[in-house]
This record gives structure tokens, sequence and C-alpha cells, in this order.
């Protein structure tokens, strides 16, 4: 549904964007120059500078032949700046060359912008591959015209239109004849034939690549506005629980300190888009503001959350998952089927918070101006989002933001949240002037919008036949809506359609269940979301069934997958979310899936013999509509530390848009696995985060992310589905099966301890 | 308050700013250069490594008064004409992802490789383990130092 709309909303232009398009079109050339390659009428490739050939929001082309694209979804590091222009510009048959990208501000007009939940590719793929397909239609009807020739005699390439004479017209010549033309609907367009793809499939590099090498690139704190005064904030350590008093004398002492006050937020739950608050401090400079930081004195406020520990609380939460929960799916009989069980396997999984730790820390640059209008910039990945929550903080109509977004130091779904960006916003209102916020590496990680915490109870029946007969799945996490709503008490079917009602294996007694759990911090969804927690859960078990029944794991998933079929889980789970597609459009396919799992198989060399200390595991997970197999090997040695010299994926997520970018997001998803199952993790106790920075909030560095990652890509002509978030899920169980077969220690608990 | 004489890409510049501001803040807000990033403020993640004559150091840790007279290079001073054959490298194995540790990541492989031409594994893992990367661009990090040293050969 939201597909259609984006397709209908995408394709109109106002007056106001055209201007502004032209603008953009012609910076830095010579205005109003006509320039010819040459006097033959037949061969021009240029046209009036100043022509401009816009007929939808997101390319135009001037008569110079610059195609200026513009980019709306957010850079963090998965390459999407890249991805979604080189369709346009195959579909254009444009030269990558001449195309310049223009980050789009925070709009409704480009329809979707949450640069979140690996849906990009899927969801602009097709209105991309439009826009692209009609600039080359304006353009082959403009040649067609000037030539007096059936357009079906034209075809274009590189940038050029060219008859089938020979003869030829460059894109930029045909600009201003083409924009005096009616735009095509997009249902009358010819869209092209995948085997004439010219990017579409191929590797294309990412377009800020050289800027990045060379220190150029601009994210959120290296936007410069000279007169900007630098803030930090001290906040309380238990989020949301607020302020008796301060005293800021010292401080205010610090040569370069403008200003201390309180920035009144809300109690718990703090939502998504308010800040988190606490004593300002503004300075001339950064270092000045910091140590004044260290110099501030308060007495903070007890909050709702501070008997908050997780020690406590995730040894309730696996004695709430011994009890029979609430079923969220049910099929046969699952009672009856595990008293007749022949075995059970039976495990419980421990997962603890996580922060998202993005390289770079939450910033933003605000300037609150006289006139009422406030500009922001900053590293985020919902521009608009916070386009509305800046305008509902300073009470003012969204047409007086303006967001600009800027590349993203990383996010891993941190930078979705507007709260760090309406916080400048009110600090730059209340000073009166620009501001740059910096969010400490410390402020990162005691005050997140953490991975939840979980416990997981499975019980696994197999019959006298040694056939699985019953699957019981509880999962007992606090929602991440308790972080806005404090009647949220559960977890959300969204949150268990990850991993446990859509669970894909034939197995004839079903329940999957779920019960209570607070939400006591700010809780958040991080690459692949609770994905993470079940994937590991039914990855590892999985392993243990293989083992009892005496099968090989790869054999064992293969035979438990069942029938080729598309699962019908709209009548197996009421409210299905299949993340936000409807399951006709997007089924959950066994025969893909078990193609990854026999394609990994071979690619592996699985089964080879290894050699002591050594182990391979493997895991398979279906997430945000792609299908992931995986095979890691590892090796421990007598100290009990644990190498990753190599790591298999094949996935199918579909076409394959920018397969050297697919690959990228698969050898780095396994290296955020490996921070995941092997370093990282957040405690709290009494209502404050125990960590502070990277000496304790551990992650994957060179040494312990895995030293080889093939990625094999399944080919195929189906939608492009997820590639940001799926490595995770099925990497961590691979790991840990890997371990048991390295060491016969069997992981419950994450983070990994060897014993 | 105090007046500083550095020396930043064979530049010679002139700061007045606290005699305790570590060098990424005088970088970045006192002389707008700001390749060099902030990662973690306590030396942990290497994001803002610079070279003070010749040696890679994380410059969130380094006093501005410690480092008069001596020569410093950031990300910008490196290949200011030509690509470096480390940046080079980089892009040919296209190794960034969101790129914004690999200004850090860049100037510790620089160092590396200007002691030690052709690294081996284990020194490529002490040299690069001050620097993070959430991204986990790794894989590609060693593989372009690797194809500088092969050319180093």
């Amino acid at each position: 549904m939201e597909n259609k709309d984006t397709k209908t909303s995408l394709f109109k232009l106002s007056r106001r964007d055209f201007v502004r398009l032209g603008a953009i079109g012609t910076s830095g050339l010579l205005l109003g120059v006509p320039i010819a390659c040459s006097g033959e009428k037949h061969e021009m490739l240029l046209g009036k500078a100043d022509a401009i050939l816009a007929p939808n929001l997101f390319v135009s082309l001037s008569g110079t032949g610059e195609v200026t694209i513009f980019a709306h979804r957010s850079e963090m590091g998965t390459g999407i700046r890249t991805s979604l222009p080189l369709i346009i510009a195959d579909e254009m048959e444009a030269d990558w060359n001449k195309v310049k990208l223009v980050q789009a501000q925070g709009d409704a007009k480009y329809g979707d912008q949450n640069t979140d939940g690996s849906y990009s590719v899927r969801m602009f793929y097709q209105p991309m591959r439009i826009a692209g397909a009609t600039i080359k239609t304006l353009l082959l009807q403009a040649a067609a015209e000037e030539w007096m020739v059936d357009v079906s005699e034209c075809k274009a390439e590189n940038h050029e239109v060219i008859h089938s004479s020979g003869k030829k017209f460059g894109f930029g010549y045909l600009a201003e004849r083409a924009s005096k033309l009616p735009i095509p609907e997009a249902a009358n367009l010819m869209l092209k034939s995948p085997e004439d793809f010219k990017f579409i499939t191929k590797k294309t590099s990412i377009y800020d690549l050289e800027d990045i090498v060379t220190g150029k690139a601009v994210y959120g704190l290296d936007v410069n506005i000279p007169e900007a005064k630098i803030a930090v904030i001290k906040r309380n350590p238990e989020a949301g629980a607020g302020i008796i008093d301060f005293d800021s004398k010292d401080a205010l002492n610090i040569e370069g300190v403008s200003k201390i006050y309180q920035m009144e937020a809300g109690g718990f739950p703090l939502e998504f888009d308010k800040p988190v608050g606490g004593i300002v401090i503004i300075a001339k400079n950064t270092w000045t503001a910091i140590k004044a930081r260290d110099a501030v004195k308060v007495n903070w406020k007890k909050g709702v959350n501070s008997n908050y520990s997780t020690n406590d609380f995730l040894a309730e939460m696996s004695q709430t998952a011994q009890k029979k929960g609430k079923a969220k799916r049910t099929q046969g009989n699952i009672n009856e089927a595990l008293k007749n069980a022949d075995k059970i396997v039976k495990s419980d999984y421990l997962v603890p918070h996580f922060a998202h730790s993005p390289m770079e820390t939450p910033c933003a640059v605000a300037h609150y101006k006289s006139d009422g209008s406030c500009e922001v910039w900053g590293p985020v990945q919902s521009p608009q989002w916070v386009r509305g929550a800046i305008a509902g903080a300073l009470e003012l109509p969204e047409e007086k933001v303006t967001v600009n977004v800027t590349l993203i130091g990383s996010a891993f779904g941190r930078k979705s949240k507007p709260d760090f960006m309406v916080e400048a916003a009110l600090i730059s209102k209340e000073i009166n002037g620009p501001v740059k916020l910096l969010w400490t590496r410390e402020d990162d990680i005691q005050h997140d919008f953490y991975h939840s915490i979980c416990a997981q109870h499975l019980e696994i029946g197999i019959d006298q036949s040694n056939k699985v007969n019953s699957w019981l799945h509880r999962s007992i996490f606090p929602p991440i809506g308790g972080t806005t709503s404090v009647s949220e008490k559960e977890a959300s079917i969204g949150e268990l359609c990850m991993g446990v009602l859509d669970m894909p294996y034939e197995i004839e007694n079903i329940s999957c269940e779920t019960n209570e759990a607070k939400t006591q911090i700010r809780i958040g969804w991080v690459r692949s979301v609770a994905n993470i927690n079940h994937g590991f859960a039914i990855g590892s078990i999985l392993d243990e069934v293989a083992i009892t029944r005496g099968v090989d794991p790869i054999e064992n998933a293969l035979e438990l997958l069942g029938s080729d079929r598309n699962i019908d889980f709209d009548s197996l789970v009421d409210g299905f979310s299949n993340y936000n597609e409807k399951v006709e459009e997007f089924p959950c396919n066994t025969s893909r899936l078990r193609k990854v799992i026999e394609t990994v198989k071979e690619k592996s060399n699985w089964g080879k013999t290894m050699p002591k200390g050594q182990g391979m595991g493997f895991a398979a997970h279906r997430s945000f509509l792609s299908y992931v197999a995986c095979v890691v090997e590892v090796e421990v040695n007598d100290k009990k530390e644990i190498k990753i010299p190599m790591v298999h994926y094949v996935v199918d997520c579909g076409t394959a848009v920018n397969p050297d970018r697919i690959k990228a997001q698969f050898e780095g998803g396994a290296s955020f696995g490996a921070s995941l199952a092997l370093k990282s993790e957040i405690t709290v106790k009494n209502g404050a985060v125990e960590q502070e920075n990277f000496n304790n909030y551990l992650v994957a560095r060179i040494t312990d992310a895995p030293y080889n990652t093939e990625v094999h890509i399944i080919e195929s002509d189906e939608k492009p589905t997820g590639v940001g978030e799926p490595p995770i899920p099925p990497f961590i169980p691979a790991l840990c099966n890997a371990i048991f077969q390295a060491t016969g220690q069997r992981i419950r608990q994450l983070p990994i301890k060897l014993v | 308050m105090a007046i500083f004489q550095l020396d930043i890409n064979n530049q010679k510049m002139e700061v007045d700013c606290a005699p305790d501001m570590p060098l990424l803040w005088c970088l970045r807000d006192e002389l707008v250069m700001t390749g060099t990033k902030y990662g973690c403020g306590k030396a942990l993640c290497g994001a803002c490594t610079v070279h003070v004559d010749g040696e890679p150091v994380r410059s969130c840790s380094l006093p501005i008064s410690s480092i008069e007279n001596k020569k410093i290079t950031t990300i910008e001073g490196v290949g200011m004409k030509t690509l470096h054959p480390v940046q080079k490298a980089w892009i040919e194995a296209d190794v960034p992802q969101c790129g914004f540790c690999q200004s850090g990541q860049i100037m510790s492989a620089i160092a590396l490789l200007n002691k030690t031409p052709n690294p081996t594994d284990d020194e490529i893992d002490a040299a690069m383990s001050g620097n993070i990367c959430r991204c986990g661009t790794y894989v590609r990090i060693r593989k372009a130092i690797k194809s500088v040293a092969k050319n180093n050969l």
C-alpha cells in the first residue's frame, strides 16, 4: 500500500522545485551559452546550459548534459546514496560520470525517507526505474521529433540518443526540446530487461569514495557554521529521572563558557523524539564545554526505574519463560505432543542489552533564526521525523523547519530517532544563535535506545521414529513500544514476527508464546532487532536437535523445511507482520531458503575434517524478506581465545542491485555479529548503565572480526529485498555451533564466555 | 589561553587556545580541519589518528602544549596533490562503508607501511587493532594494506 502511495505522489513537481532544480543543474557553468560539439545538426551533444529537463522530483538533465539526481535516503554506510541513483541512471542510459548527486532535505514530497528496516531498495526499486525511464522516453521522443523519424528507430545509449542510421544527439542537446513534451504515464513506459542492465546487478563504487579517503566527506559535526557555539549536556545516569538542583559556579569560571542551564525533559518513558535533557553547557569550543561539564555538580533525582538492574531482571524473565505464556501461534497440540515425545531437547537462551555505538556519536548542528525558522544539519536516518519533531518542540509549522542530511558515520538504527536533533534545536532557540551539539561517547553508550534484553525457552520434541514433531518457543523481552507508552507491556506481534512467529519449519505441533516484561530503559531497534535473539535461539537449538537425532545439522534443517511451499502465515498468525509487505507479494518461500542452505553447504565444503580446536557451524534465517545461510569456521586455542578464520554466506535478496555493496553489508554484518556474540554487553544497575566507553563496552576489532568472509549471492530476477540487517541473525548461532564443534561447549548466553 | 606555533601538513599555523586542549579539538574547532574525527575522546577507537613526527597518535588525547615544534600530518596532508598509494588502495578495494573511521584507519595504515613495507598479518593486527570500524570493513582494510605491500616489494 505504501508503495502505491509513494509511486503516485513522487512524480508531481511544483513550480518551486522546478526553479530549484534549475539552479542546481546549472551551477558553476556558463549560463545561457549554447555549447555545441560540432556544427552538424545531427551530431549535437550539448544544448543551452540553462535548459533543464526535470520531469520528476528525483532526476533532472541540463543542457550541458549534467544529470542531477536527488538522493532522498540517508547514507549510513550501506551505499544507498549510490544504489538508488544508479537505478535511475541505468534506466535513463546515463553516463554515471555525468551524474551529480544532491542529498535531499527532509520533505514529505519525496515519499518515505526513513532509511531504516532494510527496505530502501525494496520500496524504491520500481519508482527509481520509472523516474529513469521517464526521462529517457522524453529524450527519445525529442530526438525523433527533431529528426522527424519514428521513435522506434531511436535508442538511448551512454548519454546519447542514436538513430538507426547512426546519427546521434547528446542528452544535453535534447534537454530543452524534451522539457516541452508532456510527461508520459508511468504505465506506458518500457522498462529495461535485466539482460540489458548496465549498472543494476553490476558493481558501482560509492559516490563519496574519494571524499572519504581524503577526509573531505561531511558528517554531522563537520558542517561549519563559523559563529556556532558548542553544547554538551550532563545527563542523569538514570534516563528521565530529572534534577533536584545543580551548581555551575566553578564551571562558569572556565574561560570560554557562556551559559549553563537546565533543559527540562519529560519523565520515563522518554519516547524517541523527545530530549533526554539535563544540564546544558554552552562554550566557545568543544574542549571547554567538556571540561565545564565535568565541573558542574548536580543532585540527580531518582526516577521510576531506579531499581532496574539487568542481572535481576534477566533472572526474572528466565522464570517467566518457564511458565506457559500467551500463545501467538498455535498448531496441533503442543502439550500432548511433548508429553508423548520420545526425546525433548530443552534449552534457555539469554541475550543482554546492546548499544548501537555508531562510530560517529549522535550530533547535530542547529540554527534557530530571528525570523522564527529553524535550520538543522545532522546525521539522521529519518529527516521527516526530525522535521516534525522539531516543529513540535519549537511550536513551529513544519515549513519553518529545514532538515539537511549529512553523511552518517554509521547508525544501525540509532539515528532514526530524532531525540538529539530536537535537543540541538531547543538549545539554539535558548541561546538565540547557531549551535553544535556533541553527544560524547559516554552519552552515547549510557543513553542509547538499547537492543532489548531477552530470555527464551524452547522445547523441541522428537518422536519414536526420530522425527521432530513439536516446537515450543517462548520469547520474553521488554517491547520497543514501552519506550513511548507504559501500556506496551509485552513483545508486539511485529517484534515476534522477527523469528518466532515466522518460524518456517514444517512441524505438526507448534506453540509460540510470549509474556509480560516491563520496559525500564529506552529500548530501540538495533540492526536486525529481535531477529538477533530469535536467530540465536532457533539456530542454536536446531544444532542440538540435529545432534540428538544423530543427523547432520544441514540435513536436519533441510528435512525440517518440509515441502517446497509459500507459507500462509496470514492464516497461522493473527495480524502477521511481514516487514510491512503483503505475504502474497513477498511470500516466505521454503524453496528459496532451501536453495541458500544447499548452496552454503557446497560453497563452504561443509563436513570437511577440522583439526582439534577448530569447528564449523551452520545456521539459516529469513529476515527482512531475504534468505540467508551461513557457515562459520572457528578456532579456539588453549587460552580459550576465539578466532574466526572464515565465514561463508549465501544470500537470496532477489535482484542484487549493487552486488559489491551487498557483499560489503555481509562482510560488515559478520563483524557486527562478532561484536554481539563475543564482546558487547550493556548492564544496568539501579537504573544506570554501567559501561561508559570502548574500554568496557567492547566491540570487534580487526583481531576479533572474521579474517575472511565469502559472500555468494543467488542470481535472481525476483523483487529486491533487504541486505543491511539479514547478515546478523544466522551469524551468531553459526558461530556458537562452530564453537560447540570445536570445544564441546554449548553457548546459551551472549556474550560468549568460554569456561 | 596561550599562543601555540604548530607545523601541520608542512604549514606553519598559530592557534590561541588552552594548553590542555587536545590536538583533535584544535584541528576541528580552531583550524576547521574536519577530516580527523571524534570517536571516543579516550584514545580507545583510533578515529582521530594523526601522525606526530611520523608516529601514529590519537589526537583526542594529545594536549596541544606537548606538540609544539613537532611535525603533524593529518588526513588532509596525505596525498595533497595526488592520492597516496594507501588512499588509492582503499579506493581500489572499495574499503569504506560509512567512511567515518577511515581517516584514522588510513593514517594508521600509512604509519605501518612507512615502517614495515611488507607487514605480516600479526604486524597488521598490532598496528590496526587500535582502530575500530563499526561497519566492519576489516577484511578489506587488510586486503588494501596487503595490496600496497605487494607493490612495495
